[in-house]
């Protein structure tokens, strides 16, 4: 293996410690972290094949017998890594609460109602142009117990592989020109602006489609492959 | 296609709903990409388990977090292609993935894996990638798992960047018992015996 991710990407992640988000004080590691070379076992990943997603997987409005409540969307768009390029055949896991902002997980309860249409679990697979697809509602707001009147803003939670083990991102899809932003500490755990609005997916008058769904682009954009060359003697 | 884009997209926190999809194991309507149990009949390889604990920096257990390991097969070899060594292909697809439980256990069923070579050629001592996610975690954290007793840790170019006082968080004790092997480790996210931890 001649190539490493630069590991000056990972600037753009949040700091483990973020004291605003009050659950990062006893989960953040306290002793230097240690620096190593990537090796093979990094730099390696798992490959999965379309067994592992079904036909439907993709398309969260239809896994039950009725249609759920809310405002239908299709989210789309693209895998990549840091020079542009698709990520092929990666496997996307997708998951949100319901259009009252209440997840199916038994330790949500507040008072909003589920529905017994909607599980809130997706799936798919990037094609060979790193292209994913999603069909499902827009998940609402929801409060929780981080500060006083504390609100979520809404997001739909991803996780993606890429080409490596450390290419693994999981992360969150927020919606342009939501006004809970400032408030919330984890989309403010991210430091650098501009890093900020890439969680941000952005509104797509062309794919939307006409009687049926308002439609929402959202770009990954994992680490990777604008590896820089190096000598391993 | 898209424009290019400079930048990755920051980590977010798995938060503490993840399980109904990632993790879900039968407790909801939702099937499982990956479980805690890598070996497959035609797997070959020493079968063993790995068990263990997650706490916080308070010593309490973590019952929402979500640990990911990634391992060669017992010849060394990774399934993906782009480990392009001439080793015999195996079956075994070296992924799991296993929620924590009310205690904040996790047990993975696996195989020892084998030698995999550093940059520099040279033999790593047999060991496992494991990944952190959970609620209170902004971004995964990275560590690796040895194994007690191995003749190769002495040697092991990443152990020897940890300083010898916090090396045992990194391997798992073999467990006395008949059977197939199993070893311990416990994870500490923080405090006087935490966890190694990798900037990778």
């Amino acid at each position: 293996m001649t190539l490493v991710y630069p590991i000056a990407s990972n600037a753009a992640h949040p700091a483990r410690l973020s004291p605003g988000y009050r659950s990062t004080l006893k989960r953040s590691p306290q002793k230097p972290l240690i620096i190593m070379r990537q090796t093979l076992s990094e730099l390696t990943g798992p490959v999965y094949g379309h067994e592992t997603v079904r036909e439907n997987d993709h398309d969260l409005t239809t896994q039950h017998a009725g249609e759920p409540l809310g405002e239908r969307i299709i989210v789309h768009g693209h895998v990549l890594d840091e020079d542009g390029r698709g990520v092929p055949n990666t496997l996307i896991e997708l998951w949100q609460a319901n259009a009252c902002g209440r997840y199916i997980h038994v330790v949500d309860q507040h008072p909003a109602p589920l529905d017994p249409n909607f599980t809130g679990a997706g799936r798919a697979q990037t094609d060979s142009a790193g292209y994913y697809k999603f069909i499902t509602v827009k998940p609402g707001a929801y409060p929780w117990g981080n500060h006083h009147n504390a609100w979520r803003p809404a997001h739909i939670h991803f996780s993606v592989f890429g080409h490596a083990f450390i290419s693994r991102l999981v992360t969150q899809m927020y919606f342009p020109g939501d006004p809970l932003f400032e408030f919330d500490p984890i989309f403010n755990s991210v430091p650098d602006e501009k890093a900020r609005m890439r969680m941000v997916s952005s509104f797509d008058m062309e794919n939307t489609q006409p009687e049926w769904a308002l439609c929402y682009r959202f770009n990954i954009v994992l680490r990777g492959r604008n590896a820089t060359p190096r000598e391993t003697k | 296609m898209p424009e290019a884009t400079k930048g990755i997209t920051p980590s977010q926190t798995v938060g503490p709903f993840f399980a109904y999809g990632l993790t879900s194991n039968g407790k909801y309507d939702w099937n499982d990409a990956f479980t805690n149990n890598l070996v497959t009949p035609d797997t070959s390889g020493e079968r063993i388990r790995i068990e263990g604990r997650v706490f916080d920096g308070d010593g309490a257990p973590l019952p929402d977090c979500m640990l990911e390991i990634w391992q060669a097969d017992a010849q060394g070899r990774f399934s993906d292609p782009q480990d392009q060594r001439a080793l015999p292909n195996s079956s075994f697809k070296g992924f799991g993935r296993c929620g924590t439980d009310a205690n904040g256990g996790y047990v993975f069923d696996t195989i020892k894996p084998g030698m995999v070579p550093d940059p520099d050629g040279q033999p790593q001592a047999p060991h496992i990638l494991l990944a952190i996610f959970a609620r209170g975690m902004l971004l995964q954290n990275y560590t690796r798992i040895y194994f007690d007793g191995e003749a190769g840790n002495a040697a092991d170019p990443v152990l020897a960047l940890v300083p010898a006082d916090r090396r045992a968080t990194l391997i798992a004790e073999r467990q006395p018992g008949n059977g197939n092997a199993v070893y311990r480790l416990d994870i500490r996210l923080q405090g006087d015996d935490e966890t190694v931890f990798f900037d990778i």
